[in-house]
């Protein structure tokens, strides 16, 4: 029985720090929703782009690794700086699902370019942190926790924690909830749009390469990373688009929900229901609660 | 306009017929590669007729989805197992329930349609992408036990005469895609396409003037996962001749969302327009690749830049003309037109001045 409730925690544990490693990639979502209500699903393909960027820079041009990380980080902002002049401005008074279809066009080219620079095969990224269960909590606490589930556990804590602290007491926050709220009146009373759309687009663009540098050391930097970057919309779903800590809490609940189905329901089915389960789960959410856990009500005129 | 014959106007009927003289006549007396129909021509049609499908969910009724091809491997495999298990149903009647089993399942994932719009609806519909895909992979049933992971796909024999060659595969690519575009074109011209459209323009303005939201979307993603279906079973038969869960992944289904809107939204002609654009500029790029440049460029590197394209014209479309390519054509026949008849204008003012 103890060794049964053992397992369970060690799924849920497992699940659940899986589960920031989504929200990392939620977060940039959230970042760009927030500040300018677009929904911007070239954000798996950043994640792709910037870490295979950050790879590329190490491993072919032999930069140490916190220059190259400062230098992916950079490219990032330059990538912002192009989408907000070349796809955002342009696209300034057009529908919601304009904008969202001309992002799925950018990440088709972000994909494209970072394969046409780096190549196409798969890297390995080693961050020092090992993909192993932590002998320390193995010992004292018989759970296998992974080192690498822990760090990122930390960094998406540290992260959110920040980033809630930016938009709640900074001016820059306030100016970022202006221009969500509504663009045209942020805009008129002097808050300048460019530069606010241009800080969100690099910040979103840092915390993708945060997230990739996570899930490239888990899983390897291959394009497989922007199918794994779609999983953060059941997260985002769950969590509601506009709310940071949903984007920590779509991603406990996600990840949760998936291992333990998977380990416990799975094996009924051939396994492999984690590919569309937290799909799944968001339906039942959109049916109940269409705007998620912590996200605003959406109203509606005609 | 006025119309001809029953509800068609003149120009409908000669467009028809130039399309049914070129794809029945021309094409199967000039063309006698077989690469030409096994490569463009037979993916084209399927292709089209799927983004017939996508139009009519996005295009017409202006619902996000991003499920096409689970839809189509719903029915493709549902084919499979027709014509394996109950053999009476012939190769049509096949086809038909094939494209009512996925249309079944696109009422099922279509569904929260009724609650939710946009980014979330896609969501929702990806859930159906990869759901069914799971499903057939994992239940052996699907595959009639077959552990190679890539089926054969049985020959096509209707009313006894085997349809083998790639011409007269072909053909039943025709004979289905040119039906059922005509009932496309006719849905999306009646009363039907009417409630799509108003749907699609301001949902809740069309629901206070009576048009029952439930119907209207549940009937949208019906008829498009049909289309879909029946689309799924011919690429499946004619095109891949073997069926494999892992050919319609979610690559594909952008695919046919990049077909849909580079094509233009709403029109019909435009998912044909898509279809072969998105299809033969990867073919053009690859033989620039081998002849200009000789194989220098690695073929990687080509389908990357392939990618930056379509990513590229996408952005450019949805900024310059979110119309698409077959709104480009119409102005173009447009600019033409006026530039034939400016010679006649010309007249007419000149007697509009003698007059006064």
């Amino acid at each position: 029985m103890v060794d049964e409730l053992l397992f369970f925690m060690e799924v849920l544990v497992g699940g659940l720090l899986a589960g920031t490693m989504y929200s990392l990639v939620a977060l940039g979502f959230v970042l760009i929703f927030k500040a300018s209500a677009t929904f911007n699903f070239s954000q798996g393909a950043m994640v792709f782009f910037s870490v295979l960027a950050f790879c590329g820079f190490m491993q072919d041009f032999n930069i140490p690794f916190v220059l190259a990380f400062i230098l992916a980080a950079l490219l990032m902002v330059v990538v912002g700086l192009c989408t907000e002049r070349l796809v955002l401005r342009p696209l300034m008074n057009a529908s919601e699902d304009t904008v969202l279809m001309a992002t799925i066009g950018l990440g088709y080219v972000l994909e494209g370019l970072a394969q046409a620079a780096w190549g196409v095969e798969v890297r390995r990224l080693d961050l020092g942190i090992g993909d192993f269960p932590v002998p320390w909590i193995a010992d004292n606490l018989k759970l296998f926790i992974s080192a690498l589930d822990i760090f990122a556990g930390l960094v998406a804590a540290l992260m959110i924690i920040g980033l809630s602290l930016l938009f709640k007491f900074t001016k820059i926050g306030l100016g970022l909830r202006a221009v969500a709220d509504d663009a045209g009146a942020a805009s008129s009373i002097g808050i300048p749009l460019k530069h606010i759309m241009l800080l969100v687009w690099s910040a979103a663009g840092v915390v993708a390469l945060v997230a990739g540098c996570m899930w490239g050391a888990r899983a390897g930097v291959q394009f497989a990373l922007v199918d794994l970057a779609l999983k953060a919309l059941p997260v985002l779903i769950i969590g509601g688009f506009s709310s940071i800590p949903g984007a920590i809490i779509g991603g406990l609940i996600i990840g949760a929900t998936e291992k333990v189905l998977e380990v416990y329901i799975g094996p009924f089915f051939g396994g492999a229901i984690e590919g569309w389960a937290p799909y799944v789960l968001a339906i039942f959410f959109l049916l109940y609660r269409p705007e998620g856990l912590f996200g605003e009500k959406i109203i509606r005129r005609v | 306009m006025k119309p001809v014959f029953m509800t068609y106007t003149k120009k409908d009927l000669t467009n028809l017929a130039v399309c049914m003289v070129l794809s029945v006549l021309v094409i199967p007396n000039f063309i006698t590669t077989e690469y030409w129909y096994t490569s463009i021509l037979i993916p084209w049609l399927c292709l089209a007729l799927a983004t017939i499908g996508q139009q009519v969910v996005m295009g017409y009724t202006g619902q996000l989805a991003l499920g096409a091809a689970g839809f189509m491997a719903a029915g493709a495999f549902a084919m499979f197992n027709l014509i394996l298990r109950v053999p009476d149903l012939g190769f049509v009647g096949s086809l038909i329930v094939s494209g009512l089993i996925a249309a079944a399942f696109g009422i099922l994932f279509g569904l929260p349609s009724l609650k939710v719009r946009g980014i979330y609806l896609m969501v929702a519909t990806l859930a159906s992408q990869f759901f069914i895909i799971w499903m057939i992979d994992k239940f052996g049933w699907f595959k009639n036990y077959d552990s190679s992971g890539i089926i054969t796909a049985q020959d096509i024999v209707i009313l006894g005469k085997p349809f083998t060659t790639p011409l007269a595969m072909y053909f039943v690519c025709l004979a289905v895609t040119t039906v059922l575009t005509l009932l496309a074109m006719n849905m999306a011209r009646g009363s039907t396409g009417r409630n799509w459209m108003a749907v699609r323009d301001m949902d809740i303005a069309a629901e206070s003037m009576g048009v029952s939201l439930l119907k209207t979307k549940v009937q949208a993603f019906a008829i498009s996962a049909f289309y879909c279906g029946v689309a799924g079973a011919l690429f499946a038969f004619c095109y891949l001749k073997s069926l494999e869960p892992v050919a319609f992944d979610i690559k594909l289904s952008f695919k046919i969302l990049f077909m849909c809107i580079l094509g233009g939204l709403g029109t019909i002609n435009g998912a044909f327009i898509g279809a072969a654009f998105i299809l033969l500029f990867p073919v053009l790029l690859n033989s620039v690749g081998n002849n200009v440049f000789h194989g220098a460029i690695d073929a990687t590197i080509i389908s990357s830049i392939e990618q930056v394209i379509f990513g590229g014209l996408m952005i450019i479309f949805m900024i310059y003309e979110p119309l698409g390519m077959a709104k480009l054509w119409e102005n173009l026949k447009i600019s033409l037109k006026s530039k034939l008849s400016s010679s006649g204008i010309k007249n007419t003012k000149s007697s509009v001045q003698k007059s006064e």
